[in-house]
């Protein structure tokens, strides 16, 4: 973050309004009176939703208790996605057929405004996305005249629909920050210590992607993998070596997503998939994709040597 | 007891495995390393729980993509995906090869573009694999079974090649902005657009990569097809 145009205050006003997308998924929950656990799914929204608003003002160890508390909800079940009825194919065909191409605009909209507000560095990194959504809201609501309201309401959909899973990232980057806390990265680093041969970078560079790439294929997950290689393999023997953080960053991302190609964990990008194309042969996708994950692990390695240093 | 810290890794990939609650899992392994780690250090389990709460709350940033999430949700009420469909479906008269290709490369730059034209319930069954199939029944008729699998293969692979190497050019993406909080939390003053911006070297070779696999295939159809037999 850059400490010239980063502003506090915005980013909060950002997620305090993250934080009534939350309360208003909570409030979207609640009112369906069909399902089953809405008052612990609501419990999970407002939690998620006071955790956005007043997170920085309460203390750290009740912020701690709460997070615990919907990791309890999320463990027994307790949170399930409103019934509420879906948007019906005809109403969007039709209102395809009214707008046109046009509906493009406002994706296309966010996408260029937030590296628009970053790249002249008029607000911080992080506060151009908050920036972008609003270009993408004045955007959506010109082209396609919707009423007000489905700024809340669309927003709560959206959330609702994709479930605790978005709040997965946030979840595995402060398991990762107690990680480092307790002092994984310097154990896996130690361990890790006896296959790198001392400053040896090409090695470290490939026993970090490659890393990545099977620890993804365990778990099904990149993201769950990045922390912990990253904190244990990426920096001590990396970045701390002098390859750039960006780089290394940008690329150990990718060189995972090589193994989740190759992956049955990666159930619905590979098995389900199979399933819904009625293959006869289950893994045909994982075959498929083996030759292309495994030339593109290799072209991770070799970019990464050449760029990061 | 240094190694026991470690327990939490192990958690992390068990419960991943045997797909326990994924929320559950990670904040359990937070807090199982964290208990260990106070026999050995001066940490409580007090100060285990605000470090949680405090890295939590720093680490909004990852969702900073929700409040996006409405303009993509009003969008796709208003006829996104029709209008993408829409589109493809004026491709005609090319190979399967050159089609799924294509698809590759517009479904990857829209997720560089934070546009989500893809999923394998939205996209592939109902619109690749049908375009990809006729294209395929167009020059050769009916093939065999192996054949069939790996054309739904290439578009199931199109799909997942484009998703995943194109959507860490877009700077809100939540992938992005992990990679950008986790490197702050860990002391390095870097951006989520530096990030999203060293992300398009491995775009272009997913694209390249991916084009030349589905043109093998092309060739490969030909020379066990042979021009054209197609059954009048």
């Amino acid at each position: 973050m850059d400490p010239k145009v980063y502003n506090p205050i915005l980013s909060e006003i950002f997620f305090i309004i993250i934080g009534l997308v939350f309360a208003s998924t909570a409030a979207r929950v609640l009112k369906d009176k069909n399902c089953k656990k809405r008052y612990t799914s609501g419990a999970f929204w407002l939690i998620i939703s006071v955790l956005f608003i007043f997170g920085p003002y309460i203390p750290n160890v009740l912020s701690g208790i709460l997070i615990i508390a919907c990791a309890v909800i999320t463990s027994f079940n307790g949170l399930e996605k409103s019934k509420d009825t879906p948007i019906s194919a005809e109403e969007t065909r039709a209102n395809a057929d009214k707008i046109g191409n046009l509906i493009f605009i406002p994706s296309v909209t966010l996408a260029l405004t937030a590296v628009l507000a970053a790249a002249t560095k008029i607000v911080s990194s992080n506060n151009a996305i908050g920036v972008s959504a609003i270009f993408g809201f004045i955007a959506v609501f010109l082209i396609t005249k919707a009423p007000l309201k489905y700024a809340v309401t669309e927003s709560a959909r959206m959330i609702d629909t994709m479930g605790p899973t978005c709040l997965l990232p946030q979840t595995l980057g402060a398991l990762g920050a107690l990680f480092t806390a307790c002092g994984v990265g310097e154990v896996v680093a130690g361990l890790v210590s006896g296959i790198i041969p001392d400053g040896n970078r090409f090695i470290a560079v490939a026993v970090y992607c490659i890393g990545m790439a099977l620890f993804t294929a365990i778990m099904g997950n990149a993201f769950a993998a990045f922390s912990v290689m990253t904190v244990g393999i990426g920096i001590p023997f990396l970045i701390n070596n002098g390859a750039n953080p960006v780089i290394v960053g940008a690329l150990g991302m990718t060189a995972g997503f090589c193994g989740t190609l190759v992956t049955p964990m990666a159930a619905n990008f590979n098995i389900m998939p199979a399933a819904l194309l009625e293959t006869h042969d289950k893994y045909s996708i994982i075959k498929t994709q083996a030759p292309f994950a495994l030339i593109m692990l290799i072209f991770h390695i070799i970019l990464m040597y050449f760029w990061a240093f | 007891m240094e190694l026991l810290k470690l327990s939490g890794i192990a958690l992390v990939v068990l419960g991943f495995i045997l797909k326990w609650d994924t929320i559950g899992t990670v904040v359990a392994a937070g807090l199982l390393t964290g208990f260990i780690t106070t026999f050995s250090s001066d940490l409580t389990f007090v100060s285990i729980l605000e470090i949680l709460g405090k890295s939590f709350v720093n680490q909004r940033t990852s969702t900073l993509f929700a409040i996006s999430v409405g303009v993509i949700g009003i969008s796709e009420r208003y006829g996104l995906k029709d209008k993408a469909r829409d589109l493809i479906m004026k491709l005609k008269n090319i190979t399967v090869g050159k089609f799924i290709s294509l698809w590759l490369a517009i479904r990857t730059f829209s997720a560089a573009f934070s546009l989500r034209l893809g999923g394998h319930v939205q996209f592939i069954r109902p619109l690749i694999l049908p375009m990809a199939e006729g294209a395929v029944f167009a020059k050769y008729g009916h093939v065999d079974e192996k054949t069939t699998d790996k054309v739904k293969g290439l578009a199931a692979a199109s799909e997942n090649y484009g998703n995943f190497f194109g959507q860490n050019c877009f700077m809100g993406g939540s992938g992005t902005l992990l990679i950008a909080s986790t490197m702050v939390e860990q002391g390095f003053n870097i951006t989520a657009l530096e990030i999203s911006a060293a992300s398009w070297p491995v775009l272009f070779a997913a694209i390249i990569l991916g084009t030349v696999t589905f043109l093998l295939f092309d060739l490969k159809l030909k020379s066990k097809y042979g021009i054209s037999n197609k059954g009048e």
